[in-house]
């Protein structure tokens, strides 16, 4: 068995655009996917990880490159001849077919025996929670429970990996958080390899063991996602998952773990932590996480923190958000409300002064494009 | 091998698509090329084709005589353009009345409750299904001296005591224009009903809302936005009604004659098919302009699929 | 605001129209049941069943009773020879152009080839030309193909390759397909192409994705393109006006002859089974559609 459950080497996808031109939908994508990891595609509609999901369904054959499945090069294979499955955004299943026929379909293909398909489908049925609906027509299912029957058909034929295409975008949000814890036990209990499509960075960020962040083409990074979120290798990372304060400034001083920054809207100097690939006299963009800023009385730090005035909140409950100003510089913090209290002043309401500190480890330094 | 064949997509669109291109090429494509191609040629003393190159049919369609001598009146006999001009006169007509007729059915149906729409619409089809040929020949029993209309009028006639002589309304110009908005009145209505359908009531609301009254919202939403349909029930109705020969040749007698008896006539009576070639490619030209100026001006109805 | 809401105008109009379009039919189908023999007046319907009795032209009693004219039209050899023409061309043709025009269907609808712009434009062809211009345009072909062979082969007399059967089919097809096509892509471009995708995913070759999945799917479009095609065939005059030969006359030739020279009520009988066949068969098919959308 191969190290890795799907590969991508130096893939290229163009197509032809309706003007004539070509555009390169997945551009030079180097991609390992292992084992048994839930690995998530994450980017915004358009950026490429539909058609690398494509690609290694077969789909979709790449222009340059290869991509590996379970360490055999795939080339021009069609969807058939690979030990993939997918899961369809629009679930696909066929109108004219029952629920068992439609888990069916992919096992008759396989010419298992009719006894064994009975047993299976049932099976899968049961795992996706839906047994005894095999007589039903799509069409007479709701939309979580033809998601749930997708599901089936795809696992039923135990694929080394199986491709999921958006598979809860057409779910309204509840059920969609339902599904999501869902299909992560899901996963954890049948032990295969998941590739999951979202554009949805909570949804990535909550199921996934690693994340791939695309953006026009190209795979700008990989990792956990507690890497991703709290360690965002470039700005768009930064920017695309999750909110942030970015303060734009000049490097003035660095060293190994630090870099200083003269940040031309704060009249001030900011430290932040060095994440590599900036120089000094760089133009870089520090990315603060609006909870990791403290809003206090006093300062805590004798460097890093910025009188500022509360221009405005709003409580949502859970937190409180504020928009500060400090000289020019806007800032949003989120305090989060741990004290039960109606006091309005917990809030920060109004025109009130404070101090903002920011440590500097909650500060990334990443260079300004 | 296979595998070759799997990979290569567009060798299997181009083999799917094979067969209606051996028929498309076959039996339109070529046959076009090889009437243009006759019409320039002489007929043989039998009816047969000498393959030649002369514009001597196009200019016995103008009318201008080619071996005219002198002592001849006129050189040009506008018989074959007279015949043309009536073709496309009673085109046009036929698809002004066609339209002024549908239009409001097609209405009818289209705001109809979708219930009792389908039933409305098979109405339609119903006269459709009964063969073309057999259809002119009701309205040869209608029409005739003796006929259904002539008799009605006679009975009424002798009810109050009031001479009467049939009308002469068979071979007549008139029968062949009522007898061609009768063959293509459901062309029309199809099209126009699809367009209208799709048209959303709230757009009818909010120009009411806005303070149009009827008359204006029809000029100004309706009429507009019922275009596409309009224009494929044109071409649906203009394009045969320029090329048929049966109707006139069975309400008009020999007294009507259009483009389509002429060519007709070239090919089983008169025998000069390289004549009847060069009548039918001025016939194609000259469709083939009217609509394109027309799609041109108004846009290619998706409605056409329909009819 | 209702939106049902008709004016006068329109109600009277869609009257009037509705009424111009069935008075025709009613007429065809009343004066089959006329006892008059040269069905120029309507002299009443035969009443009397019983051995034949003409007097003046006028059927006084039949054995068929007021269906004496369909009985006629049954022992008519012509008449069913063209009825079996007729059927005879419009299911060939109509098997062979649905098949073909789907195959083209799913090419312009599914793949991208050199030849797609010219495929698509040449399906406008039918629609855009008068049908009496392919009608001659076809005759010329044939026969000049005919002319080269005969000659070529060296055939003699009733050896000769000549209009026929053959002809007329082919000439269907190929006005046909072009219909069939577009409906048939109409409804592919509405279907998802996820379907059969899916269906490769699970396992499915070309084939069998075709057969399972694609063609089930499309069956209601297929079914009406089909539809189409069998009533294109089954009305069409001019084409197989100029492409019909010895032994190939199909109904509508037929009747057109017949209005030639003599007019008689057995062409009116002819009419009126027509409209019930066709009447009956449209009904069955809209019967079995809605029993199988309601089943689903």
């Amino acid at each position: 068995m191969s190290d890795f459950a799907v590969e991508l080497r130096d893939v290229v996808k163009s197509f032809q655009t309706p003007e004539g031109g070509w555009i390169n939908a997945v551009d030079h994508v180097d991609m390992k996917i292992n084992n048994g990891e839930f690995f998530s595609l994450l980017g915004s509609s358009g950026c490429g990880k539909t058609t690398s999901l494509r690609m290694m369904a077969g789909f979709e054959w790449p222009t340059e490159g290869e991509v590996f499945i379970a360490g055999q090069p795939q080339g021009k294979k069609p969807p058939f001849q690979r030990p993939v499955n997918t899961v369809f955004q629009s679930y696909a299943l066929f109108q004219h077919m029952t629920v068992h026929q439609n888990v069916a379909f992919g096992l008759e293909m396989e010419k298992v025996p009719s006894k064994q398909i009975t047993e299976r489908v049932g099976k899968a049925l049961e795992m996706v929670k839906l047994s005894g609906m095999d007589k039903r027509y799509p069409k007479q299912l709701s939309g979580g429970q033809q998601q749930r029957i997708a599901l089936a058909r795809a696992l039923v034929k135990l694929p080394s990996v199986l491709l999921l295409d958006e598979p809860l975008g057409a779910l309204d949000l509840k059920l969609r958080k339902e599904m999501q814890l869902e299909l992560k036990s899901l996963q954890r209990e049948v032990g295969i390899t998941f590739v999951f499509v979202t554009h949805d960075q909570e949804e990535a960020l909550t199921m996934s063991d690693r994340i791939a962040v695309m953006s026009h083409g190209k795979v700008l990074q990989v990792g956990p996602p507690i890497e991703i979120y709290e360690r965002p290798n470039c700005k768009f990372v930064a920017d695309f998952i999750g909110d942030t304060n970015f303060f734009e400034g000049v490097v003035t001083g660095i060293d190994d773990k630090k870099v200083t920054a003269h940040i031309p809207l704060l009249n001030s100097t900011l430290v932040g932590m060095n994440t590599g690939g900036v120089r000094l006299n760089d133009k870089v963009v520090i990315s603060v996480r609006p909870e990791k800023i403290r809003l206090t009385e006093t300062c805590v730090l004798t460097y890093n923190c910025f009188e500022v005035n509360v221009k405005s909140s709003a409580y949502i409950g859970s937190d409180t958000r504020l928009e500060v100003e400090s000289e020019r510089q806007r800032i949003k913090i989120w305090e989060q409300n741990h004290i039960s209290t109606l006091d309005p002043r917990a809030y920060h309401q109004g025109e009130v002064k404070a101090f903002a500190t920011i440590l500097p480890e909650n500060a990334l330094v990443l260079p300004a494009e | 091998m296979f595998d070759k064949l799997r990979q290569n997509k567009s060798f299997q669109g181009t083999l799917l698509v094979a067969p209606t291109l051996v028929f498309m090429i076959g039996l339109l494509i070529i046959p076009l090329i090889l009437t243009a191609v006759i019409s320039f040629g002489e007929r043989d003393s039998s009816g047969g084709v000498i393959y030649s190159f002369g514009l001597h049919n196009y200019y016995k369609l103008i009318g201008y005589s080619t071996n005219c001598d002198s002592g001849a009146s006129s050189c040009f006999d506008m018989l074959y353009v007279q015949i043309l001009w009536r073709s496309l006169t009673l085109a046009f007509q036929t698809t002004m009345i066609v339209i002024s007729l549908a239009y409001p059915l097609s209405y009818f149906i289209a705001r109809a409750t979708p219930s009792k729409r389908n039933t409305y619409l098979f109405m339609v089809l119903v006269p459709l299904w009964t063969n073309f040929v057999i259809r002119v020949y009701a309205w040869m029993m209608i029409l005739r001296t003796q006929g259904v209309i002539n008799g009605i009028l006679g009975a009424i006639a002798n009810l109050l005591h009031i001479p009467f002589a049939p009308l002469e309304m068979l071979y007549t110009p008139g029968a062949v224009l009522v007898g061609m908005v009768y063959e293509f009145l459901p062309f029309m209505i199809l099209p126009i009903f699809t367009s209208l359908e799709k048209i959303d009531n709230s757009l009818y609301e909010a120009a009411a809302d806005l303070g149009a009254n009827s008359i204006k919202t029809f000029f100004k939403v309706t009429l507009p936005l019922s275009m596409p349909g309009v224009v494929a029930g044109t071409i649906l109705v203009f394009i045969p009604v320029m090329g048929t020969f049966i109707v006139s040749d069975l309400l008009g007698g020999q007294k009507v004659i259009l483009v389509g008896n002429l060519i007709q006539r070239q090919f089983l009576d008169a025998r000069d098919p390289t004549f009847g070639s060069a009548a039918s490619l001025v016939l194609m030209v000259m469709t083939l302009i009217v609509t394109y100026f027309y799609t041109k001006k108004f846009g290619f109805g998706e409605e056409i699929i329909v009819a | 605001m209702n939106p049902h809401r008709r004016s006068i105008f329109v109600k009277t109009m869609t009257f009037l129209v509705y009424s111009f379009l069935y008075l025709p039919i009613f007429v065809l189908i009343i004066y089959s049941f006329n006892s008059s023999k040269t069905n120029i007046l309507f002299e009443g319907v035969i009443s009397k069943f019983g051995d034949l009795q003409i007097v003046d032209g006028n059927v006084l009693q039949s054995p068929c009773g007021p269906f004496h004219w369909f009985c006629e039209l049954a022992k008519n050899k012509e008449v069913r020879s063209a009825a079996g023409n007729t059927l005879e061309i419009a299911f060939i043709s109509t098997i062979s152009s649905t098949i073909i025009g789907t195959l083209a269907a799913l090419a312009l609808s599914r793949y991208n080839f050199k030849l797609k712009p010219f495929s698509e434009m040449s399906l406008y062809i039918p629609i855009v030309i008068p049908e009496i211009v392919m009608g001659i345009g076809i005759l010329t072909f044939f026969s000049q193909v005919f002319n080269y062979l005969n000659s070529l082969i060296g055939l003699q007399g009733d050896a000769r390759l000549g209009l026929g059967l053959f002809t007329v089919i082919v000439s269907h097809i190929a006005f046909s397909v072009p219909f069939v096509v577009l409906v048939v892509r109409a409804r592919l471009q509405g279907m998802d192409q996820s379907y059969e995708e899916a269906a490769m995913d699970l396992g499915a070759n070309e084939l069998t994705t075709f057969f399972r999945v694609t063609l089930p799917m499309l069956l209601p479009g297929v079914l009406s393109g089909g539809l189409m095609a069998f009533t294109l065939s089954l009305d069409d005059f001019v084409i197989t006006f100029f492409t019909n030969g010895p032994g190939s006359t199909t109904l509508p030739i037929y009747v057109f002859g017949l209005l030639r020279k003599i007019i008689t009520p057995q062409v009116n009988a002819l009419s009126t089974i027509w409209i019930m066949v066709v009447f009956t068969v449209v009904l069955l098919l809209q019967w079995l559609q809605n029993r199988e959308s309601s089943h689903k």
